[in-house]
């Protein structure tokens, strides 16, 4: 399915979760797509296809951002981290772990960008970036108390149509009350296993692409 | 959690402890599969093109160019599109909305109808020939104007008859020591689930094989068949994980596009509608016009309830939103009037959403009756205590549990209502006015016909077959719980596969009586095959399975009023400079059957109780009269709450199994939103002194309501 490069098609590589994947893709393809239809790395959702509603949140070089807005050949030499690529030898990411522990969803639709975005809010807390909500936002001041309205304030860009925000609240307080500073996020980590990229299939008889 | 010997072994009850979901593991690593996530050999990308006028014809689509485009396969309109049958009665004892039988002629009954489909290999492909296709149209007058008065509104029956009168109205109002006469309105909402509609169907050996993403496949799958002619047992669906539903996700016109594209082009295709394409495809909650007259003797006790209330439907099908119908479970007065009317108009047809008919219904109902508590001098809660009916107020039916009191003494007891001042305008937190508000809950339980098959495994364990859907209410989850019980067994011990029309005939993940109705069915079925197995012998490598069906068992169920029941609080802060209403605290308490899985059933009523915020301060559909399409159809146009919208949110209950059901279950799914944005409103109202009888309350409405009058 992918046509050789002409003046609509390029030849990428793009490092996913520690891997590198070559592909040809329409320029017209956003990296959400990339992602979706030509690497099955279907874990990262489209919700809105158009920037609000986070459902499509990965890590590109350590920080958030929404992959339905990233055309895929402007992603090349770029670090991306899905939500296949948080797990360590089959052991859950603290966030991974406390959404499942305090059901910090429900369809579990937004709960990729929900726990890609929370990996990149601890982290941006613990550099002291402030929130619209931080009462002291001198430099000096450090990073402020992790509350409940901070992180509001800092997930907000995630809906959560089935109304789990308040567990979500509690997963991601819990989650960076116990995250280990190296592991709160993945701007600097390599991961060195890969995710779900071989061809591995869960819906065994007709997954054929 | 009970404890019995079973076989000289320990069984602890599963049914009433928390547990994590099931597929949680797979929903937090990104492994588990939604409907547009499933790979396809020689997978083809239908898009739709939706109509840009309101009402009229579609005089040509100019498909030529559009075919000449790299990678296009098809483009499917009314003048080439397979034809299909409408004329039979579905699952839910409906005909089909028309909205779903794409390209059968050349009408255009409303603005976003689907005039054709553009099918390619790839989704960029699809896309870019379907934004090029030029559609020409014969354009007639449109009528999207939901007016008070509409001259060809009509009174519309549903579940229950369209009116329902019994007493003499005038003169019990004229009697009355106190009078409420009030107009409340609620706009077009929307369900928005997190995962757009999304259906992929091929044939597959003279199969139509669909996967989708919907709130029951027999009942998708049984109008695939009819409305393709084809043999019910031909017809498979699937759906697996499904990113929320809320009552949209039926038969949509996503599904019916992708079977024809699939048959005319003999290869899989798949059709996921855009999020903008979801306002106009994907159903709705009707605005309404509802008008409350309350009327009471001196000491608060109701002479007259009348509740009228306007919805709106199509051109082409009716779907009436029973705003009208909750004041016939919580109220009774020596007159009483309640009448649900509809009117046509060219729009698209709303459909369920969540709380359908008690959302917007109770917004009115227990606001007024907020409204009339102030007029008696009467606490809130006193009011509704001194109205509550023996009876069912409009059937005669005794309730089969109505434990709402009992939710308003604990829900009083934990947010702190006897502390509360009724003076309304007298709290101030810096510059923030503070009120608090309550309303009442309720729904009705029910349970529907299912089937099950349980299955003891030769390895010891057991496989439990039921074609119920797991939108995220936990279902799956529960009927584990359900099943170990019943199979005396640990539930790491029992697999639950659901989603697969295959599986037989069972209830939609609709109603909240989705996992009861399940439930029922899986309990019968394990308990039968508890009996049969011998302790000791082997089971053969098939396994024993055994299959249950409960129609006969929920057909028997006496008539009586069933409801669950809740006691909604809510504090809010309003900002009288910028017109901001933040609500702080939320609690709700409720009686709603016997609480299977207290982890998620939380999720249920705090997720309800969310939509009751966003309901109350956000959500708004607005229709531009001069175009008949939406304004801002999109997420930045539609707000649904955020994060930062939501407080604390608190919710527990109280014990009230339903005696009926053999698990004990009522249902939970949909109680949490209602009353949810009449306590915000009532709050509001104790914040600043003004009543805010129009949804949302946007803060241009708090600041242009007037000053605080106290």
């Amino acid at each position: 399915m992918a046509p050789a490069p002409t003046s609509t098609y390029s030849a990428i590589t793009l490092h996913i979760n520690g891997e590198k994947h070559t592909l040809s893709v329409d320029h017209r393809t956003t990296l959400l797509d990339a992602l979706r239809e030509r690497l099955d790395l279907t874990g990262t959702k489209k919700g809105c296809d158009q920037g609000q509603c986070g459902a499509c949140t990965v890590l590109l070089d350590g920080r958030r951002a929404v992959s339905c807005l990233q055309l895929a050949v402007a992603a090349e030499g770029r670090e991306i981290t899905t939500v296949e690529g948080l797990a360590e030898d089959g052991r859950l990411h603290p966030v991974q772990q406390a959404f499942l522990d305090l059901d910090g969803y429900q369809c579990g639709y937004c709960t990729p960008g929900q726990i890609c975005s929370a990996i990149a809010v601890i982290e941006e807390h613990a550099a002291g970036w402030p929130s619209a909500v931080t009462e002291d936002v001198r430099p000096e001041a450090g990073p402020p108390p992790l509350t409940d309205d901070e992180i509001r304030e800092r997930m907000s860009g995630n809906l959560c149509r089935c109304g789990a925000y308040v567990s979500i609240v509690q997963a991601v307080s819990r989650a960076a009350a116990t995250t280990p500073a190296d592991r709160a996020g993945t701007g600097t980590t390599t991961r060195a296993h890969g995710a779900d990229t071989d061809s591995t299939d869960p819906h065994g008889t007709e997954a054929a692409a | 959690m009970t404890t019995t010997t079973t076989g000289g072994a320990t069984f602890k009850g599963a049914v009433g402890s928390a547990h994590t979901r099931v597929e949680g593991r797979d929903k937090v690593t990104g492994a588990a599969r939604y409907a547009g996530e499933i790979p396809f050999a020689r997978l083809a990308h239908g898009w739709f093109v939706l109509s840009t006028v309101a009402r009229g014809r579609v005089r040509s689509v100019e498909d030529g160019p559009v075919l000449g485009m790299p990678g296009v396969v098809a483009v499917l309109h009314h003048a080439n599109a397979p034809r299909v049958d409408t004329d039979y009665v579905g699952l839910l004892g409906t005909a089909p909305d028309p909205t779903a039988a794409v390209f059968q002629h050349d009408r255009v009954p409303h603005a976003g109808w689907p005039v054709a489909l553009v099918v390619a290999d790839t989704s960029e492909q699809a896309r870019e020939a379907a934004e090029a296709l030029v559609v020409h149209y014969e354009q007639e007058p449109h009528d999207v104007t939901f007016a008070a008065e509409h001259p060809d509104a009509y009174p519309l029956d549903s579940h229950g008859p369209a009116v329902a009168e019994k007493g003499d109205l005038e003169s019990e109002l004229a009697a009355s020591a106190v009078v409420v006469d009030a107009e409340y309105t609620t706009p077009e909402e929307h369900h928005n689930p997190m995962e757009p509609h999304a259906a992929t169907a091929r044939w597959d050996g003279g199969r139509l094989e669909v996967v989708d993403s919907n709130q029951g496949t027999m009942w998708v799958a049984g109008e695939l068949a009819n409305l393709f002619s084809l043999d019910p047992a031909s017809v498979r669906v699937r759906s697996e994980h499904v990113g929320g539903g809320f009552g949209s996700k039926g038969v949509r016109a996503h599904q019916v596009a992708a079977v024809m594209a699939a048959t005319v082009l003999r290869r899989p295709v798949r059709v996921v509608m855009t999020r903008r394409q979801m306002f106009s495809l994907a159903g709705y909650r009707s605005p309404t016009r509802q008008r409350l007259r309350l009327g009471a003797d001196a000491g608060g006790r109701l002479r007259a309830l009348e509740h009228r209330s306007l919805s709106l439907t199509s051109t082409v099908h009716e779907f009436i939103e029973t705003a009208a119908g909750p004041a016939r479970t919580m109220y009774d007065a020596d007159a009483h009037h309640t009448a649900n009317r509809v009117v046509r108009l060219d729009v698209p047809t709303p459909t369920w959403m969540r709380a359908p008919g008690e959302a917007p219904g109770s917004f009115a109902l227990e606001s007024a009756f907020d409204e009339l508590a102030e007029r008696c001098g009467l606490d809130p809660i006193e009011l509704r205590a001194r109205n509550e009916p023996a009876l069912g107020p409009v059937s005669g039916l005794p309730f089969s549990g109505r434990n709402l009191l009992a939710c308003f003494r604990e829900g009083a007891r934990r947010f702190g209502w006897a502390d509360r001042d009724p003076r309304p305008g007298v709290r101030r937190d810096g510059r923030w006015l503070l009120g608090t508000g309550t309303a009442a809950a309720s729904f009705p339980a029910g349970a529907a016909p299912s089937t099950a098959a349980v299955t003891a495994e030769a390895d010891g364990t057991f496989t439990v077959r039921i074609n119920a859907a797991d939108i995220g209410t936990g279902a799956r989850t529960a009927l584990t719980l359900v099943a170990a019980d019943a199979l005396e067994t640990a539930p790491e011990r029992v697999r639950v596969r659901i989603g697969d029309s295959d599986f037989g005939p069972a209830f939609i993940a609709g109603g909240s009586m989705g996992t009861r109705s399940w439930a029922w069915a899986v309990t019968a079925a394990a308990e039968e095959l508890l009996e049969r197995l011998t302790p000791g012998a082997a089971i053969p490598p098939e396994g024993i399975t055994v299959r249950s069906d409960t129609t006969e068992a929920v057909g028997a169920l006496a008539r009586k009023e069933r409801h669950s029941f809740g006691a909604q609080f809510a504090e809010v802060a309003v900002d009288p400079a910028t017109g901001e209403v933040r609500v702080r605290r939320m609690l709700g308490i409720f009686a709603a059957g016997r609480i299977v899985n207290p982890l998620t059933a939380r999720g249920q009523f705090v997720g309800g109780m969310t939509w009751g915020i966003s309901m109350a301060l956000h959500e708004e559909a607005v229709r531009d009269h001069a175009t008949g399409g939406h304004y801002g159809a999109d997420l930045a146009g539609y707000h649904v709450a955020a994060h930062a919208d939501v407080p604390s949110v608190e919710a527990d209950w109280i014990e009230d199994p339903d005696p009926d059901d053999p698990v004990g279950i009522k249902g939970i799914g949909e109680i949490g939103i209602v009353g949810a944005a009449a306590a915000i409103a009532n709050a509001v109202w104790h914040a600043t002194g003004v009543r805010h009888r129009h949804l949302p309350i946007r803060p241009d409405r708090v600041l242009t309501a007037g000053a605080p009058s106290a």
